[in-house]
C-alpha cells in the first residue's frame, strides 16, 4: 500500500518535470498532418530540424549565444577569482560590505538598469554588437562568481596560503600557483552556472541587439515566426536543439550544480 | 606592498565592473526618472517629480502592480507547496532517487523563453494538450482575461519548483535523523513528525526559498512577455513589462525609468529581508 503510494507519487513527479519537455520533443518529430493527434507520431520525421538549420541563420544564433556566454564566463572567472581570493584570505577593508553589495546588485531587477545601459552601449557604438552584451551580463554573473568562489577559497586550509608566503611567494604567486589549482572544482561549478545563466538571458539581449544575425538563442526563439501560421514543429525543434546541450550538461554535473545553487541559500 | 594594499588591488577590477554595470545604471535610472526624455525627439529636460505625480495617477501602473503582486503571491505559494512535496519525496525514497533528482533539474535547465514557448504550445486553443485534456468548455487560456495570468503562473511554477525543491532538500538533509527516530519511538506518526519536527526545523530554508523566489517573481519578465506579451487587454502586464514597453517601444526614457524605479523599490523591500536573513551568518570567519 505504502509502496503503491510512493510509486504513484514518483510517477506524478516525473511526469510533471519531464512530461512537458517530452511533449515538445514529440511535437518536433511530428509531420505537419499529425500535429493535431494525441498518440505517438506514426511517421516521425526530422524535417522540422532540417528547416530550422536552413540558411545558416539559426546556426549563427547558436554561435552568438555560445560566444557571449563563453566570454562572460571567462571575464567573470578572471576578475572574480582574483577578488574572491583576496576577500577570503587577505585583510581587505570592507569585504563584508562588498559581498553584501554584490548580492544586492544581483537582486536588481534588470529592468531597473536596462535604460542607462542602453544609452551607454549606444554611446559606445556597441549597440547590436555581441560585445555589448558581455559587460551587462556581469551584473548577475559577477556577484554569483564572487559568492561561490569566496566560499570555495575559504574552505581551503588557511595554512596553505601561509606556507606559500613563508616559502617566498608573493600573495599573487600564492594565489596563482597554490590556491587557484586547488579551487578548480569551484571554478567549474561557477563557470557552468554563469554559462547557463548567460545562455538563457533574455531582457538585455532583446534590448541591446536588433538585427537577426546578432540575436542570441532566447531572442531568436521568442521572435520565431514565419509568414504563415505559427511553425510549431520548427519552434519545438529549435527548443529541443538549444535545450538538449543544457540538459546534458546539467545532468553530467548535477551534484556540483546543486551544491553551488544551494550553497548561498541554506548556510544561513 | 602590504597585503592590505595588494588585496585592494585584487578586488579593484571586480569593484570597477560592478560599479559600471550595477551602481552607475541604477543611479542613472533614478536620475532619468526626474526627466522628460524622449529619444526620437531628442528631448531631454529636467522636470523634477512630474513623472512621479503621473505615476501615482496612472491606472495602468496600479494595475501592473496588482498583477505583479498577485502573480508573485500565487506562484511562490504554489512553488513552496509543490517544492516541499518534491523535497520530501526526494528525501524519503531510496529507489529511483537518482532518476527523480535528475528529472527535477530538467525544468531548471530549460531556458525561461523556451519554457514559455513550450507552454504556449500546450495552452494553444486549437491543438494544445491542456485544452484537449481538460473536460468541459474549451477555454482559450492565453486569450481570456483571468485565465492568461494563471497560465503564466503555471509556467513559472513548472520552471522554478525544482529550485525550491533543491533548497528545501538541502534543508531537510541538515535535520538530524535522530530527532525523527526519537519521536517515532515515542509513538508519533509520520504526519505528526512532519508537522511538529520537520516543518519547524525547515523554517529557515522555507523562508530563504520564499524570499528568493519572491524576488524573482516580482521582477518577472521573460516568461510572461513571451507567453502573452502582457495581453489580453494588459491583464498579464507586470511592472517589468510595462516599464519595458514604455522604455523601448514608446522610447519614453523618463517615464519608463520612473516605472523601473518603482519596480526596483518593490524588489528592494524583499531584498532587504533576504539580506537580513542570510548575510549575518556568512561573515568572514
Amino acid at each position: 500500500m505504502k509502496r503503491l503510494g510512493l510509486l504513484l507519487a514518483m510517477t506524478a513527479a516525473l511526469t510533471f518535470c519531464v512530461g512537458p519537455f517530452l511533449w515538445q520533443v514529440l511535437t518536433s518529430l511530428r509531420p505537419e498532418t499529425e500535429q493535431t493527434r494525441l498518440a505517438l507520431p506514426t511517421r516521425p520525421t526530422l524535417q522540422a530540424y532540417a528547416e530550422v538549420f536552413e540558411g545558416r541563420a539559426f546556426a549563427q544564433v547558436m554561435l552568438n549565444s555560445f560566444a557571449v556566454a563563453s566570454l562572460t564566463t571567462l571575464l567573470c572567472l578572471a576578475i572574480g577569482a582574483l577578488a574572491a581570493f583576496a576577500l577570503a584570505r587577505l585583510p581587505v577593508p570592507g569585504r563584508g560590505a562588498l559581498l553584501a553589495a554584490a548580492l544586492g546588485a544581483s537582486m536588481f531587477p534588470p529592468i531597473a538598469t536596462v535604460g542607462p545601459l542602453f544609452l551607454l552601449i549606444r554611446a559606445l557604438g556597441l549597440r547590436d554588437q555581441l560585445a555589448g552584451l558581455v559587460l551587462p551580463y556581469a551584473t548577475f554573473a559577477l556577484p554569483l562568481t564572487l559568492w561561490v568562489l569566496t566560499a570555495h577559497f575559504r574552505q581551503l586550509p588557511p595554512d596553505l596560503y601561509r606556507a606559500a608566503r613563508i616559502d617566498g611567494c608573493t600573495p599573487f604567486a600564492a594565489f596563482w600557483r597554490v590556491l587557484l589549482p586547488l579551487a578548480a572544482p569551484g571554478l567549474v561549478t561557477t563557470g557552468l552556472l554563469v554559462f547557463i545563466f548567460s545562455w538563457n538571458e533574455f531582457l538585455y539581449a532583446l534590448t541591446f541587439t536588433s538585427s537577426p544575425e546578432h540575436r542570441t538563442v532566447p531572442v531568436a526563439i521568442a521572435l520565431f515566426a514565419s509568414e504563415h501560421a505559427e511553425p510549431w514543429a520548427q519552434i519545438a525543434a529549435a527548443s529541443v536543439i538549444v535545450t538538449l546541450p543544457l540538459v546534458i550538461l546539467t545532468l553530467a554535473f548535477q551534484r556540483r550544480l546543486v551544491s553551488g545553487l544551494t550553497a548561498g541559500a541554506v548556510k544561513g | 606592498m602590504t597585503e592590505r594594499r595588494q588585496g585592494l588591488l585584487f578586488v579593484a577590477p571586480a569593484v570597477a565592473v560592478l560599479a559600471g554595470v550595477a551602481l552607475y545604471p541604477i543611479l542613472g535610472t533614478i536620475w532619468l526618472s526626474l526627466h522628460r526624455s524622449i529619444l526620437v525627439f531628442h528631448e531631454h529636460r529636467f522636470v523634477g517629480f512630474d513623472n512621479w505625480a503621473t505615476l501615482f495617477e496612472d491606472a495602468r501602473f496600479w494595475s501592473a502592480l496588482v498583477t505583479t503582486l498577485y502573480f508573485s503571491a500565487v506562484a511562490v505559494s504554489a512553488e513552496l507547496a509543490l517544492g516541499l512535496l518534491f523535497a520530501l519525496l526526494l528525501h524519503g525514497v531510496f529507489r529511483g532517487r537518482g532518476l527523480l533528482r535528475a528529472a527535477v533539474l530538467v525544468p531548471w535547465a530549460i531556458p525561461t523563453v523556451v519554457s514559455a514557448r513550450l507552454w504556449g504550445w500546450l495552452f494553444n486553443p486549437d491543438h494544445g494538450l491542456v485544452a484537449r485534456m481538460l473536460p468541459g468548455d474549451e477555454v482559450n487560456w492565453l486569450g481570456t482575461p483571468g485565465y492568461a495570468l494563471h497560465a503564466a503562473i503555471v509556467v513559472d511554477v513548472w520552471k522554478t519548483t525544482p529550485f525550491v525543491a533543491l533548497i528545501l532538500l538541502a534543508g531537510l538533509q541538515a535535520i538530524p535523523v535522530e530527532l525523527g527516530r526519537a519521536a517515532a519511538l515515542d509513538g508519533a506518526g509520520p504526519l505528526r513528525i512532519l508537522w511538529s519536527i520537520t516543518l519547524p526545523l525547515l523554517r529557515p530554508a522555507l523562508a530563504v526559498a520564499a524570499v528568493f523566489r519572491g524576488l524573482d517573481a516580482m521582477r518577472v519578465f521573460d516568461a510572461v512577455y513571451v507567453l502573452t506579451g502582457g495581453g489580453p487587454a494588459n491583464t498579464t502586464e507586470t511592472l517589468s513589462i510595462y516599464a519595458y514597453k514604455t522604455l523601448m517601444r514608446s522610447g519614453d526614457f523618463g517615464y519608463g525609468s520612473t516605472i523601473a524605479v518603482a519596480t526596483f523599490v518593490c524588489v528592494s523591500v524583499l531584498a532587504a529581508i533576504y539580506l537580513w536573513l542570510v548575510v549575518p551568518t556568512q561573515e568572514p570567519a
